[in-house]
């Protein structure tokens, strides 16, 4: 399986994007330069968390525009598998890869600690190792990630059973006690129309190794793997 | 071409802080009136902040070597060698006076000053860790400060993209006009690629990279004064903004040129901005440097030659490079969108040449300035001992569980949660041990070994007695390092003080780096590096004695390494090290007594060795599963931060050692509880090293139990632990 991250000024987790494709894939994903116009043929592409553009304007909104974004955005549609991870779902929304926006955190303060997040369906690309229904602790870490959507948009994406993620208790009941950041109906994480295109907050490559704390993270990145290598 | 001179006299020298005498030695180094440029220069070169004019004389006393050691003080941070042919880079940086006055950005700025500290030399920055001081919670200001210097420390480190993984904060009124704000970073280089800042090579030309200079940051103290006006609006005093983005791309740029072998020294921009890097680089390097300012990268027009020497905009370097490799340097600096200039020379004649246009503005011999630079011998006062106070001084009666309440739930020993939660410390995948224990752990990346860290001062008992708070500090972080099971390797050190034209404050300077300096020999625990702050005093009120110590440790193997949680119910608990009961200047007597009476604890060194090194080598061995150094609020608050980090209770047999109070609470040096499978093997292994082993309990259960008596649950003890800062800062 062969997989790209993409990197931007500012970028700080395309290495542990890396470390956590490298062990789930066994290769090193190729880095791409986000002023790169050519991208190679690849199973995967990940947007990384950080700061692209140091956050300026809005938190991947720079980003959003780069030269390398408009293959990114043809592939998507294209239906390569993309996932943006923090800084990366902001690409997404930013570049309209996937709807809404990802807002201020409610509390005004960036976040970070581990989270429990809800896995909604266990069918897809990004899921498969995963039970239905199943509760992940994984770190979130972020400022800007409050999602926020219209309420058409909301029920299209709970009709169509888009939401990947949201933040739960230890138990996996959804409250408003366990929703980190405001964000809309406790969402954590989206998928596009088709489900190749996944966003969201939380860190699965933070969570992958005893040492983290946590390898809740490690089925996401197998269950790349299983649906990408068959 | 000619000398653009100003009315440069006395009066003008005494306004940019220089005495009468140090007046007569610019005058008589430059054997002409000098320009107001160069009046500019000799100012911040012999300021207090570059100079060390009133420190210096003891901070010559300390330890500065091992061989363990790669480079000491003097360079833009410590280097130790860390094995497998890596080096470890890291200092520990005030920047106090600027977040008092603007909070947020005088944090951030600090931040990304010693993080340029340590890229400079070579070092992947992998870990941020800081030391705050806050005023009286009640204070009108302090809230507001909390809130400022913790989002501009997140800031800064978060958009870089390295961990801030530990730290410390205290409060005291002594702090309300003078807060502290010490930032440490760690960075991690090639043991034998290590960049230092000699400039060598005449005719080698001199870069300038990064951010452009505006008029941020100059000397707002020295500089408002009409009469050395070449533009007299231009001259208004800022606070230094920063911008991380910038920095992040400039970490970035410079590790991929220095992967390259086209640069032979390189110097930060920071305190004192292009004057200090040109005449730090052209000292080390015993050579002149001439500087075309007409090539200076600039964000404001109009700017002065003074302006742009004395600027202190962030994010930018100088760098002396290889003749030739200058456009493989600037397409890298191009590629991270940075500006590139070159800006001089390396030359012959041994005098700093600046030029602005047709004008030289400032030519100065660099050896008499940096070697006339003043040095002080301050006259200090010995500190007045207190008297030792007995174990039966606690008052009697006191419940014991609800004086624990009252420590775990103060402001100085509530949970500091609220603050490290707004820092990214997980980013780089390599946090092993995350805020909150003894010491944080940061993998060395690729391998499974790992570096320790910590910050540790206890300004209590500084004030007290300062040569005990000095060797206490050292010894305590020795001993955080020691209780995640690292050798210490090395120390970097924060030095807060008052005004040093005091006697009494100048003593407790002294008094306090005596203290350092017999731990830092005794314990084989080297000061790398460190810095200065003095004057941290408003209207004769000086903070308290405030020498912050950063402590490095190395992990061989992190899968032989603890932390501070209970991991099991059913295990002995033990207490390492004797209990006298000592309650004089104790975190108990403050908080629960409101009593700041008496001696602190003394420190014995070699009972501090043998119980280290006890406690580091059970933990290599894989006999303990849990270990936390007792300080504040002795062993009860230890055994109540082990169950509430770990979710288990335990029950703890004081053995009827009376008073029950001092037992409990007292601050006695040199200690350890430590969890265990198997109490025996190491209360006997104990005895052997004669080392004091106590078994003093047991894990289990939902409360912590002293005695069978007294009983909290383990929750009520975590939320009144996890109450007092959030909810603090939540008021209005």
């Amino acid at each position: 399986m062969k997989s790209a991250v993409i990197v931007f000024p500012g970028s700080n987790c395309d290495r542990d994007a890396a470390v956590a494709l490298e062990q789930a894939t066994g290769t090193a994903p190729l880095m791409v330069w986000h002023r790169d116009t050519d991208l190679p043929d690849v199973d995967l592409i990940v947007l990384p968390g950080g700061f692209s553009h140091g956050d300026y304007l809005r938190g991947g909104a720079i980003a959003a525009r780069a030269p390398i974004m408009q293959e990114i955005v043809r592939r998507g549609h294209k239906g390569v598998p993309i996932t943006g991870i923090c800084n990366g779902f902001q690409m997404l929304t930013e570049s309209g890869l996937l709807p809404g926006i990802l807002m201020r955190n409610a509390g005004l303060k960036f976040i970070c600690k581990d989270v429990f997040i809800e896995v909604s369906d266990n069918t897809t690309t990004f899921t498969n190792a995963y039970a239905a229904g199943q509760t992940l602790r994984i770190p979130v870490a972020h400022n800007e990630g409050n999602y926020f959507a219209d309420d058409a948009t909301l029920k299209q994406l709970e009709d169509d059973n888009r939401i990947a993620f949201r933040y739960a208790d230890e138990t996996g009941a959804v409250t408003t006690a366990a929703n980190p950041n405001g964000s809309t109906r406790n969402i954590a994480g989206i998928y596009n129309e088709s489900g190749s295109i996944l966003g969201l907050m939380p860190h699965p490559e933070r969570a992958i190794d005893p040492r983290h704390g946590g390898v809740d993270g490690v089925g996401f990145f197998t269950s790349i793997v299983k649906a990408l290598s068959a | 071409m000619s000398l653009a001179n100003q009315s440069v006299n006395q009066a003008a020298a005494a306004e940019h802080g220089l005495s009468t005498s140090e007046y007569d030695s610019m005058m008589s180094i430059m054997g002409r009136t000098p320009s107001v440029t160069e009046l500019g220069i000799f100012s911040v070169m012999w300021s207090e902040h570059c100079s060390y004019k009133s420190s210096k004389k003891w901070l010559m006393t300390l330890p500065t070597t091992g061989p363990q050691v790669i480079c000491g003080p003097g360079e833009n941070a410590g280097v130790v060698d860390i094995g497998d042919g890596l080096a470890a880079v890291f200092k520990i940086e005030s920047h106090n006076h600027p977040s008092f006055i603007e909070p947020r950005q005088g944090a951030a700025t600090g931040v990304g000053g010693i993080m340029r500290d340590i890229f400079t030399m070579g070092a992947r920055p992998v870990a941020n860790l800081n030391a705050l001081r806050f005023g009286d919670p009640d204070h009108p200001k302090t809230r507001h400060l909390v809130s400022g210097v913790v989002a501009g420390i997140g800031g800064y480190g978060n958009c870089m993209g390295i961990p801030t993984v530990g730290g410390e904060t205290n409060f005291d009124p002594a702090y309300n006009g003078n807060i502290l704000v010490n930032a440490m970073t760690v960075g991690v280089a090639p043991a034998n690629k290590i960049f230092y800042s000699a400039a060598t090579g005449i005719g080698n030309p001199v870069v300038y990279v990064g951010s452009k200079t505006g008029r941020d940051g100059i000397h707002g103290a020295t500089m408002a004064s009409a009469e050395f006006s070449e533009d007299s609006e231009e001259k208004r005093p800022t606070v230094q903004v920063g911008d991380p983005f910038t920095e992040k791309l400039l970490l970035e740029a410079c590790l991929e040129l220095m992967a390259t072998d086209a640069i032979i020294a390189i110097q930060d921009m920071g305190a004192a901005g292009l004057t200090c890097s040109t005449v730090e680089m052209a000292d080390k390097g015993g050579v002149g440097i001439e500087l075309n300012l007409d090539e200076v990268p600039i964000r404001e027009t109009g700017m002065t030659p003074y302006e742009i020497m004395l600027s202190e905009s962030q994010e930018r370097m100088l760098m002396v490079l290889h003749p030739g490799e200058e456009d493989i340097a600037r397409a890298i600096f191009e590629k991270w969108e940075l500006d590139f200039a070159i800006v001089g020379t390396v030359t012959d004649t041994g005098h700093v040449v600046v030029k602005s246009g047709a004008d030289i503005v400032a030519d100065i011999p660099v050896k008499p300035l940096v070697e006339a630079s003043p040095l002080y011998d301050r006259p200090w006062e010995p500190s007045t001992p207190r008297p030792v106070l007995a174990p039966d001084t606690a008052m009697e009666n006191k419940d014991p569980m609800v004086a624990l309440v009252q420590l775990l739930g103060s402001p100085n020993g509530s949970s500091r949660r609220w603050i490290w939660e707004q820092y990214d410390h997980m980013v780089m995948g390599d946090t092993v041990q995350r805020p909150g224990g003894d010491s944080a752990i940061v993998r060395l990346h690729g391998t499974n070994r790992g570096l320790a860290i910590t910050t540790d001062c206890t300004p209590r008992y500084c004030a007290a007695a300062p040569e005990t708070g000095g060797r206490q500090a050292a010894a305590e972080a020795w001993r955080n390092l020691i209780a995640v099971g690292a050798t210490p390797l090395a120390l970097t050190n924060n030095l807060n003080f008052g005004n040093p034209e005091r006697p009494e404050i100048m003593g407790q300077f002294v008094e306090c780096v005596k203290g350092i300096s017999a731990a830092a020999t005794a314990l084989d625990f080297p000061v790398v590096s460190g810095n200065v702050s003095l004057y941290n005093e408003t209207n004769g009120e000086a903070i308290l004695p405030t020498p912050v110590i950063g402590g490095l440790g190395l992990i061989d193997d992190i899968d032989q390494t603890v932390a501070v949680g209970f991991t099991d119910v059913a295990q002995d608990v033990i207490l390492i090290g004797d209990t006298t009961g000592w309650l004089g200047a104790s975190a108990y007597l403050k908080t629960v007594e409101g009593r700041d009476e008496g001696a602190p604890p003394p420190v014995e060194f070699e009972v501090e060795k043998r119980n280290g090194i006890f406690i580091r080598d059970l933990i290599r061995d894989g006999a303990i599963t849990a270990c936390h150094d007792i300080s504040d609020g002795g062993v009860l608050v230890a055994v109540a931060e082990m169950a509430m980090a770990g979710n288990i209770g335990a029950s703890v047999n004081s053995s009827g050692k009376t008073p029950l109070l001092a037992w409990l609470f007292g601050e006695d040096q040199a200690r350890y509880v430590v969890t265990t499978k198997d109490s025996e093997a190491i209360v006997s292994a104990a005895k052997m090293h004669g080392v004091s082993a106590t078994i003093i309990g047991r894990t289990g259960g939902v409360a912590l139990t002293v005695d069978d008596t007294h009983t909290i649950s383990v929750k009520a003890l975590q939320e009144s632990h996890e109450y007092w800062l959030p909810n603090y800062m939540a008021a209005p």
